[in-house]
């Protein structure tokens, strides 16, 4: 399957990469920004960004497996990340995830059949404060509860929220 | 006192200019660079992000004679469990982070500076390029800022998930594009950092104290604190206590006071049982040594702990210790970058150890094979991480070796988990 980087993308790239003395450097922001386009990086994204920067394929693979931020298969519209660390571990982050768990019919890792859901624990999201913390894609939902987590399912489900 | 970090509604820099913004950099520009560095250094500013380090004295580090440029980098990569303060920092006071680093920049000779700032943090590196562009569309950020011929371009950039990139020297890596593997050091990165060019890294909060030591003097910023411990710092608390959050308080405050009178005290029917005083890699101090401690680097060594990032984690009755470091365990086991061996064995060994604990398979000399793990572990490895796990295993297991030997006899743990969700 041929992948080819859009004119956009490699527009902004060319942008990013003037930040750097070294193309190479921006390696990491144009990840992310290709990940923003489809959702994850996949291996063929990893080729082109390849040869678009120079680099051999080997380094661009290291770095994604490197980093959990890369997901390297389609996750669902949703990705719920449940910080799971110790602050958010007190706040009761175990029974937030088996929570999840038991309403979307999936473990962690795993994406609903509808491909909305896609549940994760992650380490320490740095919002111990408001514990328990959850990341949907790249927003932050605070202090919650298990009313609360409801109540996000239904407005995401729904369309309500739109986590970027 | 008056905080001088976080202030509320200065996040436009409207707003911050009004209260004074961005003077202090005209002031700084009036002055040689090595006139802000030996305001720096009296001011008796250290490192906020957890080692502590003098920032006047790393600044100084950078050779004067060095050809070719140089970079200043702010770590804004904050990771370590429990810290939230940089968060808070540049949400409420961009301005001040970006000011500092224009002054630091110039101090150190410095034409470019980043801010490498969490992956998860999208928001706030949103924020930031927003109060860069503003400040750059101002003259504060650029070519030949407020006409001195000084040139300083600040860019954002964000990681992408990796506890280790923290770390002066993974930061680097991963700013360049590679993994987040620590160097070896020396070279140091004041010599031999970003993208080999001689380098200054200083923490969000560090370079965000800058420009009131310039606006108001080494000396004024000194005679808050202790003396050695000197300024305000942020202090992070998370764990049952009636209002968790950062707080803004001169070094030396006891730590009794944070919790009691800013916290409001533990939540109702909430006991205290143990504080992690600086972040999830400090030792743990029991009830009885965190009510007895004040909060500046010096008491906290004397205590057998460390500031660390001024992440205060109060644990209370209801929680069992063991679990709490089988969640630590798991987490460093997840972050070791695996280039060395004590760490990436030694927190993988740990953790299965404690699950064995959790799980009701371990014996009584498992207790003494975690210490024996970590003290293989403590100084052998070319970055801090394996001591990040290390203290607190060593620590959990000398001030709470009763919770473990009741594992260890099969004694099923009542005290699990906090409250259902």
């Amino acid at each position: 399957m041929a992948f080819k980087l859009s004119e956009e993308f490699k527009a902004k790239a060319d942008k990013i990469c003037a930040r750097y003395p070294r193309r190479d450097a921006a390696l990491i922001p144009l990840l992310l920004e290709l990940q923003k386009e489809t959702g994850y990086v996949a291996e063929e994204g990893m080729d082109a960004l390849a040869a678009f920067l120079g680099l051999p394929y080997s380094r661009v693979k290291a770095v994604v497996t490197f980093y959990t931020m890369f997901n390297r298969e389609p996750s669902g519209k949703y990705h719920l990340q449940v910080c799971r660390n110790i602050s958010c571990h007190m706040a009761g982050a175990e029974g937030l995830l088996a929570r999840l768990s038991s309403k979307l019919g999936i473990a962690e890792g795993e994406t609903t059949k509808d491909g909305l859901f896609t549940l994760s624990a992650v380490e320490c999201l740095g919002a111990c404060g408001s514990a328990p913390v959850m990341q949907v894609n790249e927003k932050y939902f605070e202090n919650l509860t298990g009313e609360k987590l409801d109540a996000l399912l239904d407005d995401l489900r729904h369309n309500r929220v739109m986590p970027r | 006192m008056e905080n001088i970090l976080l202030k509320d509604d200065v996040a436009g820099l409207e707003a911050y200019f009004a209260c004074g913004g961005y003077k202090p950099l005209k002031k700084a520009l009036g002055l040689t660079p090595a006139e802000v560095i030996d305001e720096v250094k009296k001011s008796n500013l250290r490192g906020r992000g957890g080692a502590g380090f003098p920032a006047g004295l790393k600044w100084s580090f950078i050779p004067k004679d060095a050809q070719g440029p140089r970079y200043l980098v702010c770590n804004a990569d904050e990771g370590e469990p429990g810290t939230f303060k940089d968060r808070e920092l540049m949400r409420k006071n961009p301005h001040a982070l970006i000011e500092g680093m224009a002054i630091a920049g110039y101090a150190i000779g410095a034409a470019h500076g980043y801010i490498y700032i969490r992956g998860e943090f999208a928001e706030e590196a949103e924020l930031l390029e927003h109060a860069v562009a503003a400040a750059r569309a101002k003259g504060f950020i650029g070519r030949n800022i407020l006409g001195s011929g000084f040139d300083f371009e600040l860019f954002i950039h964000r990681g992408a998930g990796a506890y280790i990139c923290g770390e002066e020297t993974a930061l680097l890596e991963s700013l360049e594009g590679y993994k987040g593997q620590p160097r070896l050091k020396p070279p140091f990165p004041a010599i031999k950092g970003l993208f080999g060019s001689p380098t200054v890294m200083n923490n969000v909060e560090t370079l965000a104290a800058v420009p009131a030591i310039i606006d108001k003097g080494g000396d004024w910023y000194a005679s808050i604190g202790t003396g050695k411990s000197a300024g305000t710092k942020l202090f992070c608390v998370s764990g049952p206590v009636n209002k968790p959050g950062v707080y803004e308080l001169p070094l030396g405050t006891p730590l009794r006071d944070l919790l009691e009178k800013n916290c409001g005290g533990l939540k109702p029917g909430k006991k205290l049982k143990a504080v992690i005083p600086g972040g999830s890699s400090t030792p743990v101090l029991t009830a009885g040594e965190a009510l007895a401690v004040k909060l500046d680097y010096e008491s906290l060594a004397a205590a057998g702990s460390m500031l660390g990032s001024g992440a205060v984690i109060v644990i209370d009755e209801s929680q069992c210790m063991v679990g709490l470091l089988r969640v630590l365990a798991r987490f460093y086991h997840h972050e070791s970058c695996g280039q060395c061996t004590p760490c990436r064995e030694g927190c993988g060994w740990i953790e299965k150890i404690l699950n064995r604990f959790e799980e009701g398979r371990a014996e009584m000399k498992d207790i003494d094979m975690l210490s024996s793990v970590a003290d293989g572990m403590m100084g052998r490895t070319i970055c801090p991480l394996a001591d990040a796990m290390a203290m607190p295993v060593l620590s959990f297991v000398k001030k709470f070796r009763a919770e473990f030997e009741a594992h260890a006899r099969g004694e099923t743990c009542a005290r699990r988990a906090g409250p259902k969700a």
